[in-house]
């Protein structure tokens, strides 16, 4: 009993350790400026300062940071589902020749550190003529080996009744991968486009890159951009990491019951 | 509705023709070859254009020198270069540094806390969603909230240590190496990491560990109740328990965490450049070789050096991690 109660002391302790900066952003974004940065111990705000959210979209164009996360973001992840559906599956379920070999390649792939091939990406998006342009944003990121893995992982994963009852049906593969897979395969899917879109909303470095004008800015260059302006303007900079970081949370909380029940740690296993 | 239907039926025809033209190719063929380049055409695309063909290209890049890698052929110079560079081994020991303190610790931390979520009922779910919070919180957002935690004037972090009765520090902006500061200067101020490369590390433990608290919980949840419970009922302690049945039976899912953290800390990048503004750090303290690639890159435009030291960098990895298959591989338990 007494290791129970001293079990849950200490996860709350972990849970508070995690959750305290998030907490004490929230209330420092409804603070005055000076209270912000009086430093103390007293974490609520004396009056919640609401027209700090309307002085942090008027300070940076945040609206349209947002709009340009949201497109990139919806795009990546569309064809992320779409293309590693569509490769998982033939990894797992088709004979072919050469795939072990193909596979191990993808795999590797993932060792490759990104800012290994930064430069010659960076070339290669100049010579496109996508610099400046929604194309270097979303191109680049619309399949990779982590979704495929775990997509094959999934397809492996289900028993072969499946696909022998569909045969017999006269189902053939493409049917079947619409049909009946996809739905089977769903806590996975959501893994896949739950981390595609976290991916690309909270990536910076290609961006940052790739991107020089403030209309094509997306949010985490614009968060980048706006401290850098603003200085110590320090309630105003905890509003925009608020905004920022609230759709990927509200995300998470939606897919969460899928992500969880789907096979990342038993699949990652294999 | 009508509409929608119709179309979705139109689909569904058109995929049984494409099957059984598959079907067809197949019959002659013998193999799916046909329909499995057809499923993995769009996904093997993109990872051969921005995956695969980069790596070659930055290997071709690294042997020319000047600006943009537009000079003259100089072999294998840049190598050499950097080879003999003192700021690419500073970068190196920085990148070393990473791993070492953020692997072992994330990895420890979310044991506990996923055996922790483990033992117990009520709550579980709850826990262990507020613990992935960070990783899905964005690394540049969640570093403004720790700078400012962090920062020597108006931080909160100053403010704890005043009421320990402790001096204040200067925490990302500090170059000095923690050592030098916990041994009040008998150890000199430029060996170990810096405060700042501290500051870093500690952030990216935070920042990760709810994702290895999930993958660490999934995996325990697979072993059978039943062996941790027969140890028990042998007289077995709960330490016991843990080092005898729980770790071995765990060894898959510890195996693959250490892999890709390792594959991860080396590709640091996000955590340093959103906390230090430039990823360089106070003095340079905290540029690691992801880091110094940008530079070399972003600021100097010396695009065959940068692409060498890529190069260096992605041969570090690989072997890392066949060392790690070999050394680790094998005393792997697999059910």
């Amino acid at each position: 009993m007494i290791g129970r109660i001293l079990l849950y002391i200490f996860l709350a302790a972990g849970m508070a350790a995690t959750t305290f900066p998030f907490l004490w952003m929230i209330t420092t974004a409804f603070k005055t400026l000076p209270e912000a940065l009086s430093p103390s111990l007293h974490l609520l705000p004396v009056q919640w300062q609401w027209r700090n959210f309307i002085e942090t979209f008027q300070a940076a164009p945040f609206g349209r940071y947002f709009f340009n996360s949201f497109l990139v973001g919806t795009a990546v992840t569309a064809a992320v589902i779409v293309s590693s559906l569509m490769a998982g599956y033939a990894f797992a379920r088709l004979d072919f020749r050469g795939r072990s070999l193909l596979f191990g390649v993808v795999l590797a792939t993932m060792m490759v550190p990104f800012e290994a091939t930064l430069i010659p990406n960076f070339a290669m998006i100049r010579r496109l003529g996508w610099y400046n342009a929604y194309p270097a944003l979303i191109v680049p990121w619309c399949a990779n080996a982590f979704s495929i893995f775990l997509m094959r992982q999934a397809f492996m994963a289900l028993p072969g009744d499946y696909f022998d009852a569909a045969k017999v049906d006269g189902c053939g593969h493409l049917r079947f991968l619409l049909r009946v897979g996809s739905p089977l395969v769903k806590p996975a899917l959501v893994t896949v486009g739950l981390f595609a879109f976290l991916g690309s909303y909270n990536s910076l470095i290609w961006p940052l890159v790739v991107t020089s004008e403030d209309t094509m800015r997306v949010v985490q260059v614009g968060l980048t951009v706006f401290s850098g302006a603003e200085g110590v303007r320090l309630h105003l900079l905890m509003c925009a990491s608020t905004i920022v970081i609230l759709p990927t949370v509200a995300l998470y909380f939606a897919a969460q019951k899928n992500f969880l029940e789907s096979s990342l740690g038993s699949g990652l296993k294999g | 509705m009508n509409i929608l239907e119709s179309i979705a039926r139109l689909f569904d025809s058109f995929l049984e023709r494409l099957d059984i033209l598959f079907d067809q190719t197949r019959c002659r063929l013998g193999g799916d070859g046909v329909l499995a380049v057809f499923l993995s055409a769009p996904a093997l695309l993109v990872l051969g254009m921005f995956g695969v063909f980069p790596l070659f290209h930055a290997v071709h890049m690294s042997l020319y020198g000047g600006k943009y890698g537009m000079g003259r052929f100089v072999g294998l110079a840049n190598y050499a270069e950097a080879l003999r560079s003192e700021t690419f081994w500073h970068s190196f020991f920085v990148t070393v540094y990473y791993a070492i303190g953020t692997i072992p610790a994330t990895m420890a931390l979310s044991f506990t806390i996923a055996y922790g979520l483990h033992r117990i009922v009520r709550g579980r779910g709850f826990f262990r969603t507020v613990y992935f919070l960070p990783y899905v919180t964005s690394a540049v957002a969640a570093a403004m909230i720790w700078r400012a935690l962090l920062n020597p004037q108006y931080g909160l972090a100053n403010v704890v240590l005043g009421y320990a009765g402790m001096a204040p520090q200067d925490w990302l902006l500090e170059p000095r190496g923690v050592l030098h500061l916990l041994t009040q200067g008998h150890v000199p101020a430029t060996i170990g990491p810096s405060l700042a490369l501290c500051c870093v590390i500690l952030f990216e433990i935070w920042h990760s560990s709810g994702f290895m608290i999930v993958v660490f919980l999934a995996g325990l949840t697979a072993i059978p109740r039943e062996l941790e419970e027969a140890a028990r009922m042998d007289g077995a302690g709960a330490l016991q328990v843990v080092r005898n049945v729980v770790l071995p039976l765990l060894s898959p899912t510890i195996f693959f965490l250490a892999i890709v953290s390792v594959i991860k800390a080396f590709q640091a990048f996000n955590n340093l450049y959103a906390l230090t503004g430039n990823g360089r750090g106070p003095v340079d303290t905290t540029q690691n070789v992801t880091v110094y690639i940008y530079s070399n890159f972003y600021e100097y435009q010396r695009w065959g050096y940068g692409a060498a030291v890529a190069t260096l960098l992605c041969i570090a990895i690989v072997a890392m991690t066949l060392v790690q298959w070999r050394l680790a591989g094998r005393r792997v338990h697999y059910e």
